[in-house]
C-alpha cells in the first residue's frame, strides 16, 4: 500500500518565538525554520512501515512557500520515495489544507495518512481529524504505537487517563503523539540521493480548492509577562515563604 | 445564539472540564448539552443540573459509548440543523471529535479559546502560548474547543434543564474500541488540583522520581506531573506530561524539580499563580517565571523539604 505524508514547515521548536512589534503576528523573518516535529515522527513511522514491508511507497506532501521544498528534501532523504508541493503564500488554514490533502488521497489511493498531531505554530490540533471528515475515514489521533493486520490498524492513543486502543478499518488517518519513535537523522549519502528523488509542484487551483481564510487575525499579542521572583537560601526559608501562601500548615 | 456543547463523561459522571466549555457557551448565548454514551441517563440528570442549561439531548446507544469520532460526529453534525455553535472542552476527546464536526459543517475550528471577545471575535494561544492570537471567524456556524483553565467552571446544581432524547445515527464500522490502559489515580487530578509538583529527567529513573516526588506530593496533597523528558525515559506514564503537547495546568501552586523550564513545558504551566522552582543550575530558564526559586541539588533539598513539611 502506499502511505501519503504530509510535513509542514515551521519555526525550530528550539526558537523562543518573538512577537511583532505591530501586533500583525510572530516574526519569521531570519528565524530557524524546520520540520514540524510531529512530521518528522510521522515520516519516521512511514518508513518503518515500509522496511517491514506493510507500505510499498511513501509520498510526502507538503502545502506552503517555495521554500518548503527543503522541508520535502528532508522527508525525501530520511526515505520518502516521492514529494507533491502544493505551492502557496497565502496562511493556509487546517480546514483548507485537509481539502488539498483529501484530493491529493483521492489520487494517490494511499492505505494509511499519517499526520502529526499538531503544528507548534498555529497548535490547531485539527488537520488529520477533518481530512478524515473528510473523507469519510477512521481516525487514529495522538498515536503511540500502530499495527497494520490485513485491512485493519490498531492504533494506541495518548489520552487524558492514559492510553486507549481502537481497531480503524483502512484506509484510515494517523495522527502521530511525541512517543511514537524517534525520528532518524538522513545520513550524508541519502541527503545527496534526495536531491534527485521527484518532486512535483502544483498549485492549489489545480485541486480546485478554495484556500481563502475564513478566520481573519485581528492582532497578535504577547501573553502577560511572569516576572522571576525571589531566591530562597535554603528549605527553611522556602517553607516559610510556603507558609505565608499558605500552603503549608 | 444557541449552542450545543459536548458532555464529557467517565464512569456515570460528567467531567469537570465540560463545565469550563458551559461557561463559555453561556457567554455566547443559550446552552444547550448533548450527553451521547451506553446507559447514560445517570449522566443526563446531572447534566439537566448544571446552572444555566435549557436542553439535554440525550443519545443514548453502545456506538456512543467509547466516544468514537466517527459515530459521534454524524450525530453533532445532525443537531447543529437547529444549533448556531458546538463546543467542546480541549481534552484528548474533544479535540478528536471537532475537528471532524467542522470538517463535516465546512467551517474552521477554532482551538483552545482563551475569551470570547464576541459572537465571532475569540483569542487563542499559538506557538506554545508565547503568542496569543485574536481572531474573528466569517463562518456561519461556530466550532470551538474550550480551554479548561482559561473558563471558570459553571456550578454543577441550579439548572434545570429538560432532557430530551435523540435519535441514535447507529454505528458507522468504521472502528472499534479495543481496550483501555487507564492509571489508577491515587492523588488529585492534574487539570482540576490546588498544587502540583512536577518532576522532570533529572529523577533519573521510575523508582528514583516515585521516591523523591511523591512523599512531597503527598505532604502537599499535591497531584503529580513531569516534563516531556522525564515521560519519554519511563520515569511515569504519558498522562502526567504537563504541556504545550500535555497537560494544560493552572494551580495555586506548580513545584517543578529538575525541570529546566523549555517553551514546551511552560507553555502547559506558566499561567499558575504561584511557581516555585527546585534546581541545581542557577541559569535554568524555569528561575526566569519563578516566584520562588531555591538553587540546590534536588537529592538533598527535596527530602529535607518533605520531611521538614
Ligand atoms: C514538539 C515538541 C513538543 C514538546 N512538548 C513538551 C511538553 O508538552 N512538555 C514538556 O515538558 N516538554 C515538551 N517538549 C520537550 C522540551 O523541549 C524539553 O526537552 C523538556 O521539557 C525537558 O525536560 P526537563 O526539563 O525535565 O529536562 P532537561 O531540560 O534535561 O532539564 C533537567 C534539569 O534538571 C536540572 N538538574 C539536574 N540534576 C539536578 C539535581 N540533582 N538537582 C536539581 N536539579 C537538577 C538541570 O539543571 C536541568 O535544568 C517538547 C518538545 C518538542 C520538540
Amino acid at each position: 500500500m502506499k502511505l501519503l505524508v504530509p510535513v509542514k514547515r515551521v519555526i525550530d521548536y528550539n526558537v523562543k518565538p518573538r512577537v511583532k512589534a505591530d501586533g500583525t503576528g510572530v516574526d519569521l523573518a531570519n528565524v530557524k525554520m524546520s520540520m514540524n516535529p510531529f512530521d518528522e515522527i510521522a515520516v519516521e513511522e512511514a518508513i518503518r512501515l515500509k522496511e517491514k514491508g506493510v507500505a510499498s511507497e511513501i509520498i510526502a506532501v507538503s502545502v506552503g512557500p517555495a521554500k518548503a521544498q527543503e522541508t520535502l528534501r528532508t522527508a525525501l532523504a530520511m526515505g520518502a520515495d516521492r514529494a507533491i508541493l502544493i505551492e502557496t503564500d497565502t496562511e493556509v488554514e487546517p480546514l483548507a489544507v485537509a481539502k488539498l490533502l483529501a484530493k491529493i488521497a483521492e489520487e494517490e489511493m494511499p492505505g494509511i495518512v499519517i499526520l502529526g498531531k499538531q503544528a507548534i505554530d498555529d497548535d490547531s490540533n485539527q488537520t488529520g481529524q477533518m481530512l478524515a471528515a473528510l473523507l469519510d475515514w477512521a481516525q487514529g489521533t495522538f498515536a503511540s504505537k500502530v499495527e497494520v493486520s490485513g485491512n485493519m490498524i490498531a492504533v494506541t492513543r495518548e489520552v487524558d487517563g492514559g492510553l486507549e486502543t481502537v481497531s480503524l478499518k483502512l484506509p484510515a488517518i494517523v495522527t502521530t503523539d511525541l512517543r511514537l519513535n524517534e525520528p532518524r537523522y538522513a545520513s550524508l549519502p541519502n541527503i545527496m540521493k534526495a536531491k534527485s528523488k521527484p518532486l512535483a509542484q502544483k498549485k492549489p487551483e489545480d485541486y480546485g480548492v478554495d484556500i481563502t481564510p475564513r478566520l481573519t487575525t485581528l492582532k497578535v499579542e504577547e501573553p502577560p509577562k511572569r516576572v522571576a521572583g525571589i531566591k530562597v537560601a535554603d528549605v527553611d526559608e522556602l517553607i516559610t515563604k510556603l507558609k505565608a501562601l499558605g500552603v503549608a500548615a | 445564539m444557541k449552542t450545543l456543547v459536548w458532555v464529557e463523561h467517565e464512569g456515570g459522571a460528567l467531567k469537570d472540564a465540560t463545565l469550563s466549555a458551559v461557561t463559555a457557551a453561556a457567554k455566547l448565548g443559550e446552552v444547550h448539552l448533548l450527553v451521547a454514551g451506553a446507559n447514560i441517563s445517570g449522566v443526563a440528570a446531572e447534566a439537566a443540573q448544571v446552572a444555566g442549561v435549557g436542553k439535554v439531548h440525550v443519545a443514548d446507544d453502545a456506538a456512543y459509548e467509547h466516544a468514537l469520532p466517527e459515530n459521534i460526529a454524524p450525530l453533532i453534525v445532525g443537531l447543529m440543523g437547529h444549533h448556531d455553535a458546538f463546543l467542546a472542552p480541549a481534552t484528548s476527546n474533544g479535540k478528536n471529535i471537532a475537528p471532524r464536526v467542522a470538517a463535516l459543517l465546512d467551517v474552521v475550528q477554532i482551538s483552545d479559546i482563551l475569551s470570547v471577545e464576541s459572537a465571532d471575535t475569540f483569542t487563542r494561544p499559538t506557538y506554545a502560548g508565547n503568542a496569543i492570537a485574536t481572531v474573528k471567524t466569517s463562518d456561519p456556524k461556530l466550532v470551538i474547543t474550550v480551554r479548561g483553565t482559561a473558563f471558570e467552571k459553571a456550578a454543577k446544581e441550579g439548572g434545570a434543564g429538560t432532557v430530551e432524547a435523540v435519535s441514535s445515527t447507529g454505528d458507522k464500522a468504521l472502528s472499534s474500541f479495543i481496550g483501555a490502559e487507564i492509571a489508577k489515580l491515587e492523588r488529585p487530578e492534574l487539570t482540576s488540583a490546588k498544587v502540583i509538583v512536577s518532576g522532570g529527567r533529572a529523577l533519573k529513573d521510575g523508582p528514583t522520581f516515585e521516591s523523591t516526588i511523591f512523599p512531597l506530593a503527598d505532604k502537599l496533597g499535591a497531584a503529580v506531573g513531569a516534563s516531556r523528558a522525564a515521560v519519554d525515559a519511563g520515569y511515569v506514564p504519558n498522562d502526567y506530561q504537563v504541556g504545550q503537547t500535555g497537560k494544560i495546568v493552572a494551580p495555586e501552586v506548580y513545584v517543578a524539580v529538575g525541570i529546566s523550564g523549555a517553551i514546551q513545558h511552560l507553555a502547559g504551566m506558566k499561567d499558575s499563580k504561584t511557581i516555585i522552582a527546585i534546581n541545581k543550575d542557577e541559569d535554568a530558564p524555569i528561575f526566569q517565571v519563578a516566584d520562588i526559586g531555591l538553587v540546590g541539588d534536588l537529592f538533598k533539598v527535596v527530602p529535607e523539604f518533605t520531611e521538614k513539611l
